[in-house]
């Protein structure tokens, strides 16, 4: 059992990076607690899979430290790190029976005979491979095999943590499902640390309860599915998670005569919350990015004075809801049609709910501080 | 359905090969048929014998010495090459400038023609101006492969061995080039020895080059002529003449034809045989993993 602890991790492939670009991981510091599931969710090349290796021990980091309850293990040899690892495409040892592959780990610690027969039986129970462990492995079907290559991590007592790296990609897709359960029933049944690497996000939402978002060799953001679809805090998290993914619009922050500050875009002013107003006023900035999920872009069916005027673009039909595009000053944004609501045509009226609609400065989400709130709120009531 | 819609055209397009084929193979072969089962004085005079050249060839002793020791031979070299070439490959460098080299010092030997090899070790082993010779009998030790059979077995052995084993490398050294770095990292996190990742990941995954590289050193090696020919033309005595070179013998120096050609074909299905039962034996294998 283990917690993962990054501290100011950073790795680059080159030997003498000089720019930020020359990184495949940026400094970062980051845990894992001890028994979660936890997936690593990102787009290719972002650095998962560096990361991944680099807690294995399979790649030495260029700076930081890797902890492992606390105890630094960068001089551990992955052998020696006490984490097992499933990698994108099956490993299994061919000429070996399922048995004898399974068997393999235990037998290499020297782990005396009948013990490692009860636990490789007890493991390819759970697993399903009982009827299989006299067949050669390498017969075995795609999804068997990966199943062989999680069990050899399974065997093992001393397994603190179990990192994947995409391992469902070369799986069907009816069995990937079975097969992400049964990981996910695993987690539940050894409490062991699981570290989920996948550039798919419902695969992200369904197996773990916490996902780290990695963009360009950092995380950007570590929460729930739900905090990363409501709240995603990078502009990237928006656009990657959901489908579609966010509108975003850039805007211009305008203060007027009353030194309020107003939030315009083309021709109109769009209203956000009133602390988040006072935060950018403090910040000081000139643009903002304002991002609304179109989960949460209200279509009116008729005309609404508080509402902006759009033009509707097209919309899909993806079975059990609808997308709407519409082109609000010049640009193109999309809005998700519950089944029920009649498809708008032509000059339609949409609104955005101020609770959801975000403010971003450099890419990363404006938060409404709780000092900037309360200084607000005095503010209210001295004007009042 | 769509029905496939016929088109006889196509052999036309294969007609070129087999004219190839029929000149190159075919017909040679056939001449050599022909010669097998005829005793032959000249153009016009001929007589069919049936089987008796096969009959002779086969009860002859000479053919069975020859046929003995070139099967100690190739068997020799195999067990010597294989390992060997394996062991080459397991310690090429993988990258870099380094690897590039070691290729290009590996395939040397490759690049030098058959009865060059033999003139090099010829020259090589002699007392007199050869360095290995000259060693030999530096460190004392009676080395002549002229009049010792044992020393002249040596040498060519030795020869086939420096001369072939870097194919038998360039093999495994591809075959092990081509297994993805996933493995080795799975075995490191299995903790599995040195010894266990050669066994249960490289050997297993050079097995279909190391099919390959058997079956070309074996059907070459059971061929060799050239190198035992230059060195000592078959002797001392006849303890290096092997199959090849007693056909030439038979066929040239005493122009002997139909047996020649009856000995040929022997020859031919041994080769045919041996390498047929090797394949479906290690396949067969294959399959029931």
């Amino acid at each position: 059992m283990a917690e993962i602890t990054l501290n100011a991790l950073a790795h680059s492939y080159s030997e003498n990076p000089s720019k930020a670009e020359d990184y495949a991981i940026r400094e970062m510091s980051h845990v894992w607690e001890q028994g979660g599931a936890f997936a690593l969710l990102g787009p290719s090349g972002c650095g998962k899979s560096t990361l991944l290796n680099i807690i294995s021990g399979l790649l030495k980091p260029s700076d930081g430290e890797v902890l492992f309850d606390g105890k630094r293990v960068n001089e551990l040899k992955p052998e020696e790190r006490n984490i097992a690892q499933v990698f994108q495409f099956p490993v299994v040892y061919d000429t070996m029976t399922v048995f004898d592959n399974l068997a393999f780990p235990l037998r290499n610690i020297g782990v005396p005979a009948h013990k490692v027969t009860s636990k490789v039986h007890e493991i390819a129970e759970i697993l399903e491979l009982s009827d299989q462990l006299k067949r050669k492995a390498k017969g075995l079907s795609a999804d068997q095999k990966q199943k062989v290559s999680m069990g050899r991590g399974l065997v093992r007592d001393d397994v603190s943590a179990i990192l994947f790296d995409e391992p469902l990609t070369v799986i069907d897709p009816q069995l990937k499902w079975k097969l992400r359960r049964k990981l996910k029933q695993i987690h539940e049944q050894f409490n062991i640390t699981m570290v989920y690497v996948t550039h798919d996000q419902l695969e992200a939402s369904t197996f773990a309860d916490k996902i780290a978002v990695m963009y360009n060799g950092q995380i950007v953001q570590f929460g729930s599915p739900r905090e990363l679809f409501e709240n995603p805090a990078h502009t990237f998290v928006g656009y990657f998670i959901g489908s579609p993914g966010m509108n975003f619009f850039e805007a211009v922050v305008q203060i007027d005569a009353q030194d309020n500050a107003n939030i315009i875009f083309g021709e109109h002013e769009i209203s956000i919350q009133e602390t988040m107003l006072e935060q950018i006023k403090k910040m000081g900035c000139e643009k903002v990015t304002l991002g609304i999920r179109p989960e949460f872009v209200h279509v009116w069916d008729g005309k609404n004075d508080d509402a902006y005027q759009v033009e509707v673009d097209y919309v899909e039909d993806l079975g059990t809801y609808k997308i709407l595009s519409f082109i609000f000053n010049g640009q193109t944004m999309k809005a998700r049609l519950s089944e029920d609501q009649k498809v708008p045509s032509g000059q339609i009226f949409v609104s955005f709910p101020e609770q959801w609609t975000k403010v971003y400065v450099n890419e990363y989400l404006v938060e409404p501080s709780t000092t900037a709130s309360t200084s607000a709120h005095k503010e209210v009531e001295h004007a009042n | 359905m769509q029905t496939k819609v016929e088109n006889n055209k196509a052999w036309f397009l294969v007609l070129p090969v087999f004219i190839i084929v029929a000149f190159s193979a075919i017909i040679p072969l056939m001449t050599v048929v022909n010669y097998s089962v005829q005793d032959i004085f000249d153009q016009n005079t001929s007589y069919f014998v049936g089987v008796e050249w096969f009959k002779q060839v086969m009860l002859d002793s000479r053919l069975h010495d020859a046929l003995i020791r070139q099967f100690i031979f190739s068997f020799t070299i195999l067990l010597i090459e294989i390992p060997l070439g394996i062991g080459v490959a397991l310690m090429m460098p993988t990258k870099g400038r380094s690897a590039s080299l070691c290729l290009i010092l590996v395939a040397l030997p490759l690049l030098i023609p058959w009865n060059v090899v033999g003139t090099i070790w010829q020259i090589f082993g002699r007392e007199d101006i050869g360095l290995f010779g000259a060693f030999m009998s530096f460190i004392g030790v009676d080395y002549n492969y002229a009049s010792n059979p044992i020393d002249a077995w040596s040498t060519v052995v030795l020869m086939d061995v420096w001369h072939w084993t870097p194919l038998v490398a360039l093999l495994c050294y591809s075959g092990l080039r081509a297994i993805p770095e996933m493995y080795y990292q799975a075995a490191r996190i299995d903790r599995a020895s040195r010894w266990a990742v050669f066994r249960y990941i490289q050997l297993p995954k050079l097995t279909s080059v190391l099919i390959i590289g058997v079956l070309l050193r074996f059907m070459d090696s059971f061929m060799i002529y050239t190198e035992p020919f230059v060195l000592t033309g078959g002797g001392p005595g006849s303890s290096t003449t092997f199959l090849s070179q007693a056909l030439v013998q038979q066929a040239i120096g005493q122009f002997d034809l139909g047996p020649a050609a009856a000995f040929s074909l022997v020859y031919f299905l041994i080769i045919l045989l041996v390498c047929w039962v090797f394949y479906t034996t290690i396949m067969n294998n294959q399959k029931d993993k």
